[in-house]
């Protein structure tokens, strides 16, 4: 079966004072129907850029596409009018983001917001839109939905926005939901309830999820598959469950192991956490023909200076582009 | 570890007046932190964890004279840190050091690192150029920055290293206890575990105590030696680390660890996710009996009348719960 996405050999250049880095670096992967994918890592590691590429909301005259391809339904997308890709995001894919106090617009009531996506995509009476508000809110379980609609953003928690926020993501039933990190600036019990519903509604609507994060125990809890980024270029890439009980590349190995993961049973033991040493790489660094993690790295060998490592695929679907991948 | 005690704060309360509705001149208060009383041993971590608006920085904030408390005491080595007048309580400061979160608007961005770092010893007054320069040379090993950084800005470094610059500025006045507000959240996990690593290397070196704020209870689990859960300005559970994770109590506790997504397979399997609904009461008025009580799933009649106390079930394990009884048993 043809897969819903299908992003092959991207390539995001954005221009800076120091000269055009390659933000993304031929990052290629696939989406099913329905299916829920995850793309980790440290920030400045391309995952937003990434989300906003698909959306086609690069930011103007500084970011472009450079090379590749995103084939949406059968349909590409890099080389879509502007009204087109209008029409399909909303529609067919849509996104909501980390911040919902500041993506909301605070002189318009929550309701108004709502409907204004479904009388723009649907076309919709401004009776009927209001009307189809009200049931959204409900949706995303917002009690007393009939009178929280014509409140004002300020009036609302930070988890009460986010909601409102996956409300008019989902108000066109879209094929593709891009969540970036939707929940952090949550409390930890309000993202146990926002995860619950993104489930709920995947559930119910068969919507593909892509959801962009730093935090593993948030993969590990949401996404089938995970993309782990590293300056620009896919690192490693699998089903969840195999890629974090055995990581193939040892970025996502360190990834993994620095952090310190709550346990269920502690003992008084406690051990140093494993360091990746030093930083990512500045962008003027990107798009070198060597392995960018290499100075970070303590299986580095000569071999990795020299050459981009190529992706190795193993039989149980992970991939790490990491020369000694079997060894990891 | 000594079994001395360094740090206890009794009573403490922080109130903000807040006007609403009823004309002029009638202040009502939003008491942010309301009667919260913990200790901490010297060379121990006590971490305070709760959500956005529990009062765990204002707590901290207060401890340290940042924001004035309306009562309490805070007994720093024996004396109580809040009745000093305002020349003491400088001076006593210099036993007291923070670390704060935002490693970019912590830092003052016209100084050198050396001058950040060797600000707090010019404002004691106390030591000449030579002896200041040999302590900012040591506490800049001690950090793990080179010596030649020391001539740089503030913005020529990594998240990561001005995190150790504000490091060793707390470090400068060899304090008794630093207070890390959320020290660790604002960086990337890779250099997130590099300043883990320093802080519990110092801690046992120079054997500091903290008091460690924080959100992520995976950072806290590692950390810290007891632990304190507020929820609405109150303690609402106060124990050691293996007693907090082990068997949690409270009813908030639980559902806060239960919430944290684990990449751990066994506990995802394990933990029951206990789903709070709603949000916190309104905290200007708050209900009547237990702050928790509108949320919790398993609050009774009592629950709503009555205000529960703070008290120990078992070895020095504390809760606030109508519903646990002496045998330190979850009501869940």
């Amino acid at each position: 079966m043809e897969p819903l996405l299908k992003v092959e050999n991207l390539r995001i250049e954005l221009t800076t004072r120091t000269g055009v880095a390659p933000v993304i670096d031929n990052l290629s992967f696939e989406l099913g129907a329905g299916e829920s994918i995850s793309f980790v890592g440290e920030s400045g590691c391309g995952k937003s850029m990434t989300a906003l590429g698909i959306m086609g909301l690069l930011p103007e005259k500084v970011g472009r596409i450079a090379s590749g391809s995103i084939n949406f339904n059968g349909e590409e997308l890099t080389t879509a009018t502007a009204k087109r890709l209008r029409d399909i995001r909303g529609n067919d894919i849509s996104m909501i983001f980390q911040e919902p106090m500041t993506s909301l617009n605070p002189v318009y009531t929550v309701g108004e917001q709502i409907a204004e996506v479904i009388r723009a995509h649907q076309g919709l009476s401004r009776k009927a839109a209001w009307d189809q508000a009200i049931e959204l809110l409900d949706a995303v379980r917002i009690p007393n939905a009939k009178g929280r609609v014509s409140d004002y953003p300020f009036q609302m928690s930070g988890g009460q926005r986010q909601r409102v926020m996956i409300a008019i993501a989902l108000a066109c039933e879209p094929k593709i939901l891009i969540a970036d990190e939707p929940t952090t600036a949550l409390d930890v019990t309000v993202q146990a309830q926002i995860f619950d519903l993104l489930n709920d509604m995947k559930r119910q609507t068969g919507a593909s999820i892509i959801m962009i994060t730093h935090d593993m125990g948030a993969v590990a809890e949401m996404a089938e598959r995970m993309i782990v980024m590293y300056a620009g270029r896919k690192a490693e890439e699998g089903p969840v469950e195999q890629t974090i009980e055995h990581p193939r590349h040892p970025y996502t190995r360190g990834l993994i192991s620095c952090v310190p993961h709550i346990m269920s049973n502690i003992s008084e033991e406690r051990h140093a956490l494993t360091e990746v040493p030093g930083i990512v790489p500045s962008l003027s660094d990107f798009g070198q023909n060597r392995c960018l993690f290499a100075s970070r790295c303590n299986m580095v060998t000569q071999k990795c200076l020299e050459e981009r490592p190529t992706e190795k695929p193993f039989a149980n679907g992970q991939k790490a582009a990491c020369w000694y991948a079997e060894e990891v | 570890m000594s079994n001395e005690t360094l740090v206890s704060v009794e009573n403490l309360g922080v109130r903000f007046a807040v006007k609403r509705g009823g004309g002029w001149g009638q202040a009502s208060y939003l008491y942010a932190v309301d009667d919260v009383s913990f200790e901490i041993k010297r060379g121990e971590t006590l971490a305070i964890v709760g959500e956005s608006g529990s009062g765990k920085t204002t707590t901290a904030l207060a401890v340290a004279r940042l924001v004035e408390a309306y009562t309490g005491k805070v007994n720093l080595d024996g004396t109580d840190f809040l009745a000093l007048d305002p020349e003491a309580s400088r001076l006593a400061r210099a036993k007291m050091q923070f670390i704060f979160q935002d490693p970019y608007s912590s830092l003052n961005p016209r100084l050198r690192a050396e001058q950040i770092v060797r600000e707090p010893l010019d404002s004691l007054g106390t030591m000449d150029e030579t002896e200041k320069k040999k302590i900012v040379d040591r506490l800049f090993a001690e950090v793990g920055l080179r010596p030649e950084q020391q001539r740089l800005f503030p913005h020529q470094f990594s998240g990561g290293q001005r995190q150790r610059i504000g490091i060793a500025r707390a470090l400068a006045t060899q304090p008794d206890l630093i207070i890390c507000d959320e020290a660790v959240s604002a960086l990337d996990v890779a250099v997130q575990a590099q300043i883990l690593n320093l802080l519990r290397k110092l801690q046992a070196d120079l054997n500091l105590t903290y008091l460690f704020i924080s959100h992520d209870l995976g950072v806290v689990q590692h950390m810290c030696d007891s632990i304190a859960v507020m929820y609405m300005g109150r303690v609402v559970e106060h124990a050691s680390r293996m007693d907090l994770f082990n068997n949690p109590l409270h009813p908030y506790t639980s559902a806060l660890l239960s919430a944290v997504p684990s990449v751990d397979k066994a506990r995802r399997e394990a933990t029951k996710r206990i789903l709070i609904p709603g949000d916190p009461p309104d905290p200007v008025n708050l209900p009547a009996g237990c702050r928790f009580a509108n949320r919790c799933p398993v609050a009774t009649d009592i629950c709503r009348k009555e205000d529960p106390a703070l008290r120990d079930v078992k070895g020095g394990h504390k809760v606030a719960c109508h519903l646990v009884g002496n045998d330190a048993v979850s009501p869940l």
